[in-house]
């Protein structure tokens, strides 16, 4: 995140000769610094509002039950509600599913999007860019909007309330294969030639020279692939029936919306936290790096 | 005759590696697309269950659906009113976050937090900020208006109570792509601007907003494309209620689904929506092709 | 060069090993039950099912959070206890919705569950899907079940055209929970709680006061379940219900239901003893509970959340009445399924037995706050003690004189979300009373005329 850029416009008057004298060059000071002032005003302001949301469930999740919801402020610290929403449903369980959809999507992914991404820059075959097009299909129509043909194709294959079934329809990426072909793309084609002269076949070329050089472009899309499949719900919710095979969202869902009794907010802010936490906490530590993934999966203008 | 050979290896390899991934998106891209075509020319539903051929009657019957209508309505009125919004906020977040100021980590930290939150967390977060008495924003509402609002028990409001919760969730993760162009424009430019004396204000309008232009479409397919598919929330906080003033199309065809059992006019409303998806991120796959062949 | 042919070979295999490995799923998957994780049943001898271990799949919702899965659990775990060759595999599905969607969907999927617990409304959906089997058979068969013992009001959605479709397993009312702190700062008796609607709007609006509403009935959801409430009660017929018994006519729109209607849309608007817009279902026991409102129409099936949390002193009455009492039923009863064999059929139908027997309702209702579904039920010691304790559950119990089908027809999704929209938009003001009835009547018309040809 070091970013050269930094925006001159406010920063870099001392680029500026005087070339006028110094009382309009003082009056323009001060009105930039006062400018300067309010427009960070209003970015650390807006940046404190975005976090409050979160802090607010926070601090419900940690209040203990009655004052949690009275309206006066109060002061309180207990794991009690946490402790409570830990056993009332197995989330050990859901996270282990969650992980588990995670890696193993993302494993197949990794193989089937190496795989085409390298045809698709390097190899010329018969039909490439009308393939083409059609991999571009699925980045225009994700699999999220055809859950109800895909639960009907799950079930002639047998395979609703698995996990497997969950993972199915992401196991080809065409969002990563189009990343990825474009950064086997910008690879010197030299280097091909001189494996290539001796001796080491494409698939060598592939695993040794290419992959090791695309490292972080895996790193963007493993992360941006993970949070979308940890986060995801409608999905893993249709195809699921049992608590066994059931994913964190789709836990903190059901335990949510049990309605007839009354909503139970400190319960339920502390599930929510529950569930959030791991990516959080994932977060924080590795903010730099996400933040650099997710900017590096977009497609630079 | 090499030269054949030469061929058929060349173009075996290169499906040989292509495959995998076809495969797959055979299975749940291409056959589900073909699938939903095809059954929406069927009806099948509760009163029919055997599939019965209707041709294009789905589709006249979709016309005179004055729910899918609203659905349809709703959600345009849903992208129009995230999307600019959240463009326009990201770029300034952008402007902001991207100076090298003190504590810029902090502030790209928190406009970029909610987007690692699952969106039925976020859901549960702000149902419960909207929640009449006990939520913040609840009572924030109340204390403008003077009496009791229920945010999301009223149609008036609903939409605009979920427009700004999925900005909160939205607008940092379009900063980042934001970031990522602003990165790639020249410095000199700028320099060369403040040398001759042009205002912030002004760079940011001649130099930053046109250079980013990319970005900005690139985001907009991508935030309109999530306003239509992103419909979780609406499960836990409105099921599309009061009286579908919140309803969504995909949320809408889960409804017709697995609640009314009509599919065949869930198959109808999923072809709607992939000529509509397909449509919107047309316009700009082919300016984005360009850019890749030129790189 | 060859390496590479070969390489080409081996993905090209592995590929079509890959496709031909779907297909072979797809076709072997119709006949296997593939619902639970048990290794499949391959032998089907017929006789001695007593010596054969049979595995079965129950589905049950639960809208009262975390606690009543464990007690579920446990009532499963003694069954088996009881009958060691039947193996139970209790699956939790989340709240009725879900529970509903999920089993449709295995239905649909040609992998239903062999038992479940599912709103009394789904019944003429499931035989429209031909999902579930009659329990007529059972019934005649097995003395033990002792039919007349169940409470007639909740025996009246098991049953169309004189067949037996289910059992009631959970079952509710709807009753009005009031605050009698509240009723006390506000000058009323804490023991005679409103019982007509003149003294209802009276009491509510004595009652709105201090910060908190004087009533809340829940708008969202469900609030056709709130709204055959007042239209019963405003009915002059004594039977008058919102659609007719056979699932294929509904009747919203009569001068009658009409007047009901504008009574709960007066409340807020023109009383104004209740909040205006559309009251979520889920926040009304929290309001009830944090003393924001003074009174509540709600579910039976609430009872033991308020008794655990409520930190003051509280009533349960019936509803109050205009012409008469009324309430409709509510919740699930146990179904037994189509598409398995005949021994898991036999199986279910010894658990559906056993979960309703006087014991388990007992417990069942102790802990939950639903209502006990069989009269014996209440004459168990457990039950004695409970209600002795707390004598606000045997209110609902009370009621069921004056209770009723829930609404149920054919295309009750549709239906049912048909008057559901129109009560709301009339709660949120878009539309008037008859309006709204009008409309949710041409809808509810159009969704049944496949089934009145």
């Amino acid at each position: 995140m070091d970013n050269p850029l930094k925006l001159p416009m406010l920063l870099n008057r001392n680029n500026r000769k005087p070339l006028v004298d110094n009382r309009t060059l003082r009056l323009e000071r001060t009105r930039r610094r006062i400018l300067q002032l309010l427009w960070h005003g209003m970015g650390f302001g807006f940046a404190a509002l975005w976090m409050i949301p979160f802090i607010w469930v926070v601090r419900t999740a940690f209040l203990p039950k009655e004052s949690a919801i009275g309206s006066g402020w109060s002061w309180g610290l207990t794991f009690d509600n946490l402790i409570h929403v830990w056993q009332a449903a197995p989330f050990g369980q859901f996270f282990m599913n969650t992980l588990l959809v995670c890696s193993g999507v993302l494993a197949v992914q990794l193989v089937t999007m190496t795989m085409a991404a390298y045809a698709f820059a390097r190899v010329q075959f018969a039909g490439k860019d009308l393939l083409f097009m059609l991999f571009l299909v699925q980045i225009m129509v994700p699999p999220d909007v055809l859950i109800f043909s895909n639960y009907q194709v799950l079930n002639e294959m047998g395979l609703l309330d698995t996990l497997l079934g969950i993972m199915l329809p992401y196991f080809a990426s065409s969002f990563g294969v189009f990343l990825l072909r474009q950064s086997f793309k910008q690879l010197p084609k030299e280097l091909d030639e001189a494996a290539r002269v001796e001796g080491a076949s494409r698939l060598h070329i592939l695993s040794r020279i290419y992959v090791p050089l695309s490292r972080p472009i895996y790193v963007s899309f493993a992360i941006v692939s993970v949070s979308f499949h940890w986060n995801d719900f409608l999905w893993p919710l249709i195809v699921t029936n049992s608590e066994d095979n059931r994913l964190l969202t789709v836990g903190l869902a059901m335990f949510a919306k049990a309605t007839e009794s009354g909503a139970q907010w400190s319960d339920v802010c502390a599930a929510t936290l529950i569930v959030s936490a791991p990516l959080m906490i994932g977060f924080l530590l590795f903010q730099r790096q996400v933040i650099g993934s997710f900017m590096s999966s977009g497609i630079k203008g | 005759m090499a030269g054949w050979s030469e061929k058929l290896r060349r173009n075996g390899f290169g499906w040989g590696l292509v495959l995998p991934s076809l495969l797959f998106l055979c299975l749940f891209t291409y056959y589900p697309m073909l699938k939903s075509v095809w059954l929406s020319m069927y009806e099948k539903n509760l009163a029919t269950p055997e599939p019965l051929f209707v041709g294009f009657g789905n589709y006249a019957n979709l016309l005179k659906d004055q729910v899918f209508m609203k659905v349809l309505g709703n959600n345009i009125g849903f992208a129009i009113g995230t999307v600019p919004t959240s463009l326009g906020l990201a770029f300034l977040m952008a402007l902001f976050a991207d100076k090298a100021i003190k504590g810029r980590g902090l502030a790209r930290l928190s406009f970029f937090y909610p987007n690692m939150i699952p969106m039925i967390a976020v859901a549960n977060i702000w149902l419960f900020l909207y929640t009449p008495h006990f939520g913040l924003l609840a009572r924030l509402a109340t204390w403008i208006a003077e009496q009791p609002i229920n945010l999301l028990g009223t149609p008036n409001t609903v939409m605009g109570a979920l427009i700004i919760m999925m900005v909160w969730k939205e607008a940092g993760y379009f900063m980042i792509f934001y970031l990522a162009g602003m990165q790639q424009i020249p410095k000199d430019l700028y320099e060369a601007a403040a040398v001759s004396g042009v205002g912030a204000l002004t760079s940011i309008r001649r130099i930053t907003i046109p250079l980013t232009m990319p970005t900005t479409l690139f985001v907009g397919v991508v935030a309109i494309t999530n306003s239509f598919k992103l419909v979780d929330h609406l499960w836990i906080m409105t099921k599309g209620g009061p009286n579908n003033a919140s309803n969504l199309l995909l949320y809408y065809i889960y409804d017709t689904t697995f609640n009314f059992y009509d599919q065949g006019m869930a198959a109808t409303m999923t072809v709607v929506m992939i000529v509509l998806l397909l449509i919107i991120s047309s316009m700009q796959f082919f300016g984005w092709d360009h850019k890749i062949h030129y790189e | 060069m060859l390496k590479q042919s070969k390489l080409t070979a081996l993905l090209l295999l592995v590929s079509i090993m890959a496709i031909a490995g779907c297909g072979q799923t797809n076709k072997s998957s119709a006949g296997k039950d593939m619902n639970t994780n048990q290794p499949a049943m391959t032998a089907s001898t017929p006789e001695s099912s007593e010596s054969k271990n049979v595995e079965i799949t129950f589905y049950y919702p639960v809208n009262v959070g975390g606690p009543l899965t464990k007690v579920i659990d446990g009532m499963v775990s003694t069954f088996m206890e009881q009958h060691p060759d039947i193996k139970v595999n209790p699956v939790y599905t989340g709240n009725y919705g879900d529970n509903t969607v999920k089993i449709q969907a295995g239905v649909q999927a040609k992998q239903p569950p062999d038992v479940a617990v599912m709103m009394s409304t789904e019944l003429y959906s499931m035989l429209d899907m031909k999902a579930i089997i009659p329990l007529d058979d059972f019934i005649v068969k097995d003395t033990d079940i002792q039919m007349s013992d169940f409470y007639p009001a909740f025996l009246e959605d098991t049953q169309t055209e004189s067949t037996t479709y289910s059992i009631p397993f959970q079952r509710s009312t709807i009753v009005m929970y009031y605050n009698k702190e509240m009723f006390k700062a506000a000058g009323l008796d804490p023991e005679k709680p409103p019982a007509t609607w003149d003294e209802l709007v009276t009491y509510a609006k004595k009652l709105n006061r201090d910060g908190h509403a004087g009533l809340e009935i829940p708008g969202n959801d469900d609030s056709y379940w709130m709204f055959q409430m007042l239209a019963r009660q405003n009915a002059t017929d004594p039977k008058q219900n919102i659609m007719s018994s056979d699932g294929k006519k509904a009747m919203f729109n009569t001068p009658e239901n009409v007047e009901a209607l504008q009574f709960w849309l007066d409340l807020s608007h023109k009383q104004k003893v209740m909040p205006e817009g559309v009251i979520d279902w889920a926040t009304v026991p929290t309001d009830f509970i944090q003393g924001k409102t003074a009174m509540m129409m709600h579910t039976s099936g609430n009872l033991t959340n308020v008794k655990n949390n409520a930190k003051f002193e509280f009533g349960v009455a019936f509803p109050p009445a205009q012409k008469q009492f009324g309430s409709p039923t509510g919740g699930g009863n146990l179904y037994i399924f189509e598409n398995t064999s005949p021994e898991k059929q036999a199986a279910a139908w010894e658990f559906v037995k056993y979960m309703t027997a006087s014991e388990q309702a007992a417990l069942f209702s102790s802990s939950s706050g639903y209502v006990g579904v069989r009269k014996s039920a209440y004459d168990t010691e457990a039950m004695k003690k409970y209600t002795a304790d707390f004598p606000q559950a045997l209110v609902a119990r009370n009621q069921l004189e004056y209770a009723f089908r829930e609404l149920s027809t054919h295309n009750h999704g549709k239906v049912s979300k048909a008057i559901t929209n129109q009560i709301q938009a009339a709660l949120a003001g878009e539309i008037d009373a008859a309006g709204a009835l009008k409309k949710a009547q041409e809808e509810a018309d159009q969704a049944l005329a496949p089934f009145n040809k």
